[in-house]
């Protein structure tokens, strides 16, 4: 296993596209946040201790209303079901993470989870060196974006609209990738209709919790043409 | 609300979201105790996410208004041809950003 420092440098370009969405859609939080009344403070126990840029944006709104618990409750699990399926995704994968495993866990976001599962560990390094530094500095340009947002306020000399698209890129990257790597395609084609079909049925804001609904369904329905497909490892 | 309020509001959020991103480990601790079913749903859920993060980052776009998805569709369409052609992950995701930022920038910035 090669130094966890030369694990750094081989990571560290494999998370060039996230440091540029998170970076500017951080500082935009940032600013956000001050807007409402939210200083620095908050920017870090946001940030570092919830990690979920989406809920986060949303949550917005809910810090600034009437005290409303329940809501919380029910919106943090709508926004954010979905980390239930990366982490059943993700079981194996972090088996012998040792003592990182806690922190991969708890900093799996959709662009690290994308990362991971679409591109094999650079050259001679162990699995988890990789995952950790996807991880680590994923998680530090989030947080490093937010406070230099709270604290800058905003203020970048160049005009910065649409470059969150880098995450958009990146997703449609790690689907080539995984389309192009995956020897069964059936799985992809499940995510993309189940998604298409709700997110047309129930509307943007409502389309997460029955899409993840439709490919639980779907998988159980189709388990045994998948596995042949497969070729059985499991049965 | 008070900040006590709020600062209860986001512990909410942290522990929903914690228990979320935790409940598998904790249920299956690892592969080696997972049913048949969960090794399963491990080994083939991966595609089907991926596709649906497509979506999902793409939900709040409509072909209906404003600049119809154009720089959107235009973009991607950019990233596969380069992806497709050089093969560099990191090639494909800068040219479509550059792509899209020019293009709601100068091109549909009316809308």
């Amino acid at each position: 296993m090669p130094g966890w420092k030369t694990a750094l440098k081989k990571s560290f370009p494999h998370t060039l596209p996230v440091l540029t969405g998170y970076l500017v859609l951080g500082l935009a939080y940032g600013v956000l946040l001050r807007l409402r009344g939210f200083g620095v403070g908050w920017a870090l126990f946001l940030s570092g201790g919830l990690f979920a840029g989406s809920l986060q944006f949303v949550a917005l709104g809910l810090m600034t209303t009437v005290f409303d618990p329940v809501g919380a409750f029910l919106l943090a699990f709508m926004v954010n079901a979905r980390h239930l399926f990366y982490g059943v995704s993700m079981l194996k994968p972090f088996e012998d993470a040792g003592r990182c495993k806690p922190f991969l866990i708890f900093a799996l976001s959709d662009e690290t989870f994308s990362i991971l599962c679409s591109t094999p560990p650079p050259e001679g390094l162990a699995p988890k060196q990789f995952y950790f530094w996807v991880s680590l500095l994923d998680y530090l340009y989030w947080v490093g974006g937010s406070v230099l947002g709270s604290l800058a306020g905003g203020f970048i000399p160049f005009d910065t609209r649409g470059m969150d698209f880098a995450l958009t890129a990146l997703f449609v990257v790690s689907f080539l990738n995984h389309l192009e790597k995956a020897a069964v395609k059936l799985p992809m084609v499940i995510g993309l209709l189940s998604a298409v079909t709700c997110l047309l049925l129930f509307g943007a804001e409502r389309f997460m919790l029955p899409a993840l609904g439709l490919i639980l369904a779907l998988f159980i329905l189709l388990r045994r043409p998948l596995i042949k497909m497969g070729g059985d490892e499991i049965q | 609300m008070t900040t006590l309020q709020v600062f209860f509001t986001v512990l909410i959020l942290i522990a929903v979201t914690a228990a979320l991103r935790f409940l598998p480990f904790v249920l299956f601790g690892g592969s080696a105790h997972a049913p048949a079913f969960i090794l399963y749903l491990g080994r083939y859920l991966p595609g089907a996410m991926i596709s649906l993060l497509v979506v999902y980052c793409l939900k709040d776009v409509s072909p209906l208004i404003g600049s119809h998805g154009l720089p959107e569709a235009l973009s991607i369409l950019l990233i596969i041809f380069l992806h497709t052609w050089r093969h560099n992950t990191l090639l494909s995701i800068g040219g479509g950003t550059v792509c899209y930022m020019l293009l709601i920038q100068l091109v549909f910035h009316t809308q």
